[in-house]
């Protein structure tokens, strides 16, 4: 096969190259949009099929543009960045295909769909960079890119909670800024490199390189909603379901928990960073955002805010797995990163049905919707099942190796921790599905008319992904199952260590 | 080149003079006139840049007599960058005024056809002045071409005609002339105590406090020309009621004029000295700081946009002040990334406003989102333009505030880092109630038309603002242009 040196800035410009496109037509080129985008997705994951495949034979790409002496645009596809790239480009897909259903004859879509699609290319660029210059540079368009899409509906609430998301973010990146800007004054790279950069600025200074960690973490926790950096998580719920989708399951929640992982591995190593003494605190905020995530998901009845403050717990899994600096526990890290966005995607989607199809937007509306919408409630049923961490499910995984990955570490109460947020997961989720499909509609719920008719377009995308949930737990130890490919990366980043 | 030919730094100054003269004569065919000076003092700059990268620095007396008694021209890297922008601003700005001033008449304002004509001759007389002092290598020189701005730009200021333009225009004129009357007492003084005006004389000039009380007089001149904090005064209301053309050509490049001759006075001199360094840091701080309030509060979008270079300017010289101990010879580079950041990006974004105000009829932030026809290209070009002004990635604007922020850095100056962090902050509150308006189209009652907002005019804005930001990927060749010649001597 012909060797493509460019093919991650091809990958990359898919997406971004088709944004200008999609903001430029014509509000009323419905089909020729729908058409452009479903074919940009699909053409999208077969290129990071066969970047996958190239990149697993030993073909090695580094795409550099020098910007500044000595800072590059630094573009590659080391495995974790193909783990994330493979996630969002099939989630992008799924999720394209349900946005067109859900905006059908909406007003703004030429523009939905544009910064949609800058959104995705910035995930893109999010996963591929090779440094922190470069990282930050998609981190800010992430930023710019989903603003337009939290305040599409322009609503006075969607427009507070845009103001809300963009100071919290844009406070978020000129950290990442500052932090950026230190690192490279400090260790003069900042490339991520597996086992971290920091090594000779820690023994010098190891003040300094604690507080940079600080800075750096704290810059990302905002967009990966720890505690008590989340603020703008719930609120941001007022976004059209697609939108709160895609910022659930890849985009902006998970581009903070990527960059923690890269930071801890690939820009400290973690050894060094266990060294500082600062997986500590950090395992602590990860715990305790664990725990709150899921009592103040509790208490909600609205069942996006529900689901918003369920995101906030579950992604902390992933700081949590990196935190607790062992092999197996990572494994379970970055599976999670998988699992929890293939789940909280089927529930956010199933949640925008409900809403579109039966105007059911909170829990206490939920009585019999089990029966009205069986397919939508059956994938979202499942995927909750996997969040509780039901075996075989995706999230059972993820929670096995986490659970093991405490032991190891020695770090026994993190058993406790998991027992415990699985009760709470299924204190909030189980009345949910105990309301659809053990109780009868309430009398005006049955009579009333049926809103909207769920398309195909609608109904299959939770189908499928819920179809994902089981699969990805069931063929967990498969090979080139997401479970197999975290193995490989973390062997890499421990150099062989399991 | 023979001796017949000009050569291509004398031509950068002649060709837009004598377009001037002929544009002033023939006012129906200035626009094309314009144009065309504007195309050839292009050509001759990339003649000059070829020499340039072959040489280095070019010097060429004027009249056969070299410094220090004759006029002497000077080119190298910054000159040649500064030449560059400033001919690629003025097209941009120039093919926007043909759309800009097409039609017959305007509401309250001067009949088109008359800014038509007097549009091109102040273009092509500022374009002579800047081309100017880029090129100037004496004192006198500077002073001259200065004053050529001057007189330009105040009839810029006064184009549109209104009456808030003309009251803004004369508060222009007064500010401006005395920042010239300054200057020239602090060129006199020079002349008295060293007997020669040439740049390079400065440097071997003895220190005497006559000497430094000329170079205060010039900087404080310099200062009241680039408008900085508190001697902005006369910017904001001048800026936002010219036209648009004219506001671009204002904000872009005419207060760049006075940040060029600082920054070749400090290349030349002992001066200035860490204590005006860091007064002007601090000025510099009021500036973004109160540029920025200033700017959140302003109701109409140009007036916005010139509050924003109130606070850009105030940067631009926290970008000279940063380095502190080491003087300007380490952070001129970051002060030259932003002038050329905000010329690029502030000349498309006054151009878009203009676009917004022609196509909504009005320029009120509030009721932005109130318009039936959607200037969609020219609320693009806004939004690019406010990304590298803010100074995201991968915008020259944020190349610029990331060279400033790592000299602040390395040098221990937190509170110039902190300084930058908040105008960003600021900036991003200001600029977000404009590009929140422009997403806003949610309350408009009269059926959606966003076809009619599209015209060729979009493009000058389009191509600018879209030049701000991708002109970051491009910044390792402008550093490189940057440093032909090595002014400021070699890379430390």
């Amino acid at each position: 096969m012909i060797d493509m040196p460019l093919l991650p800035l091809i990958i990359l410009m898919t997406s971004l190259g088709a944004a200008p496109v999609l903001l430029a037509l014509p509000e009323r080129s419905a089909r020729l949009r729908t058409g452009l985008n479903l074919a940009v997705a699909a053409v999208k994951v077969a290129l990071v099929i066969w970047l996958a495949w190239k990149a697993a034979h030993g073909v090695v790409y580094d795409l550099r543009l020098s910007v500044l002496p000595g800072l590059d645009l630094h573009l590659q596809a080391d495995p974790l960045a193909l783990m994330f790239v493979a996630l969002s480009a099939v989630l992008w897909l799924v999720t394209t295909i349900y946005s067109v259903g859900y905006l059908e004859r909406g007003p703004h879509r030429a523009r939905f769909f544009g910064f949609f699609s800058l959104c995705v290319a910035a995930t893109v660029g999010i996963a591929m960079a090779g440094n922190l210059f470069t990282f930050l540079l998609f981190y800010e368009l992430l930023t710019l890119a989903t603003y337009p899409l939290v305040i599409h509906r322009g609503t006075a609430a969607a427009l507070r909670a845009g103001r809300i998301y963009l100071i919290y973010t844009l406070v978020g990146g000129l950290a990442l800024l500052l932090g950026t800007l230190a690192l490279w004054g400090l260790a003069g790279t900042t490339d991520f490199v597996p086992g971290g950069v920091m090594a000779e600025v820690a023994a010098e200074r190891p003040a300094a390189a604690q507080a940079l960690f600080v800075l750096l973490i704290a810059a990302l926790g905002v967009k990966a909603a720890l505690v008590p950096l989340h603020g703008w998580l719930p609120i941001a719920m007022v976004a059209p379901a697609p939108v709160s989708a895609l910022l659930h399951a890849v985009a902006v929640v998970k581009a903070g928990a990527f960059g923690i992982i890269r930071v801890v591995y690939e820009v400290f190593g973690i050894e060094l960073a266990q060294g500082l003494g600062v997986t500590g605190p950090l395992i602590a905020v990860a715990a305790v955002t664990i725990i709150y995530g899921s009592l103040r998901a509790l208490a909600q009845d609205d069942i996006k805010v529900r689901l918003a403050y369920s995101t906030v717990s579950q992604v902390s899994y992933i700081t949590l797995g990196v935190a607790l600096a062992g092999p197996v526990a990572a494994i379970g890290a970055l599976a999670h990163l998988i699992h929890q966005g293939v789940m909280k995607i089927t529930m956010f989607m199933a949640a925008g049905n409900l809403a579109e199809g039966l105007g059911v937007k909170k829990v206490s509306q939920m009585d019999g919707v089990g029966r009205a919408m069986p397919g939508t409630m059956a994938a979202f049923s499942l995927a909750a099942l996997a969040m509780i961490g039901l075996p075989p499910f995706a999230g059972f995984v993820s929670k096995w190796y986490l659970a093991q990955g405490g032991i190891a570490a020695g770090q026994d109460w993190v058993i406790a921790l998991l027992l415990g947020s699985s009760l709470l997961n299924a204190a909030y989720f189980l009345p949910l599905l105990h309301r659809a499909w053990f109780r009868d509609a309430t009398p005006e719920a049955a009579n009333a008319p049926a809103r909207r008719k769920i398309s195909l377009w609608l109904a299959a995308p939770p189908m499928v992904t819920a179809g994902f949930v089981l699969v990805i737990g069931v063929l967990a130890n498969a090979p080139f199952s997401p479970l197999e490919w975290t193995r490989f990366i973390v062997t890499r980043e421990f150099n062989g260590g399991l | 080149m023979t001796d017949v030919m000009p050569d291509p730094l004398t031509l950068a100054i002649l060709l837009p003079l004598f377009g001037a003269i002929a544009a002033f004569l023939l006012p129906r065919a200035a626009p094309a006139i314009g144009l065309g000076a504007v195309v050839a003092t292009a050509a001759a700059i990339a003649v000059l840049g070829h020499l340039v990268v072959q040489a280095g620095t070019i010097f060429v007396p004027l009249g056969g007599w070299g410094a220090p008694l004759g006029i002497e021209l000077r080119a190298d890297g910054l000159a040649l960058a500064m030449l560059g922008l400033t001919a690629l601003i003025a097209l941009g700005v120039g093919l926007g005024a043909l759309a800009a001033f097409a039609g017959e008449t305007e509401v309250g304002g001067q009949p088109m056809a008359r800014q038509r004509a007097f549009f091109w001759p102040l273009c092509l007389l500022l374009l002579t002045g800047m081309n100017g002092v880029y090129l100037s290598n004496d004192l006198f020189n500077l002073y001259v071409m200065l004053e050529v701005i001057s007189l330009a730009a105040v009839g810029l200021a006064v184009l549109g005609g209104t009456v808030a333009a003309l009251r803004a225009g004369l508060a222009y004129m007064y500010a401006s002339l005395l920042g010239a009357l300054m200057m020239l007492l602090g060129v006199g003084f020079v002349y008295l105590q060293t007997g020669r005006l040439d740049l390079a004389g400065l440097a071997g000039a003895p220190d005497s406090a006559a000497l430094s009380a000329a170079f205060g007089l010039m900087l404080v001149g310099l200062a009241l020309k680039t408008a900085l904090f508190p001697l902005h005064f006369w910017l904001p209301e001048a800026h936002a009621n010219a036209t648009a053309p004219a506001s671009a050509l204002l904000s872009a490049l005419v207060v760049k004029a006075g940040l060029y001759i600082l920054l070749r006075l400090a290349e030349a001199g002992p001066f200035p000295g860490e204590a005006i360094l860091t007064l002007m840091g601090v000025l510099g701080t009021g500036a973004v700081l109160w540029g920025g309030v200033q700017a959140l509060r302003a109701e109409r979008l140009k007036l916005l946009v010139a509050w924003s270079t109130v606070a850009q300017m105030g940067l631009i010289f926290v970008a000279l002040a940063r380095a502190g101990l080491e003087g300007l010879s380490d952070s001129w580079r970051a002060a030259a990334l932003l002038i050329l950041a905000h010329a690029v990006a502030k000349a498309g974004m006054f151009l878009a406003a203009g676009r917004i105000k022609d196509v909504i009829g009005h320029d009120r932030i509030s009721e932005l989102d109130r318009s039936a026809v959607r200037p969609a290209l020219a609320q693009l070009a806004f939004a690019l333009a406010a990304i590298s002004l803010i100074g995201l990635p991968p915008s020259l604007g944020f190349i610029g505030k990331w060279s400033l922020m790592e000299g602040a850095m390395m040098a221990g100056n937190w509170h110039w880092v902190a300084v930058t962090m908040a105008g960003t902050l600021l900036s991003v509150a200001y600029f977000t109630r404009a590009l929140t308006g422009f997403l806003r189209f949610d309350r408009v009652r009269a059926p959606l038309d966003e076809h009619r907002g599209w015209a060729l005019a979009d493009a000058p804005p389009v191509v600018l603002a879209g030049l701000a930001v991708g002109l970051g990927l491009a910044a390792g060749p402008i550093l490189a242009v940057l440093d032909l010649g090595t002014p400021f001597g070699a890379i430390p």
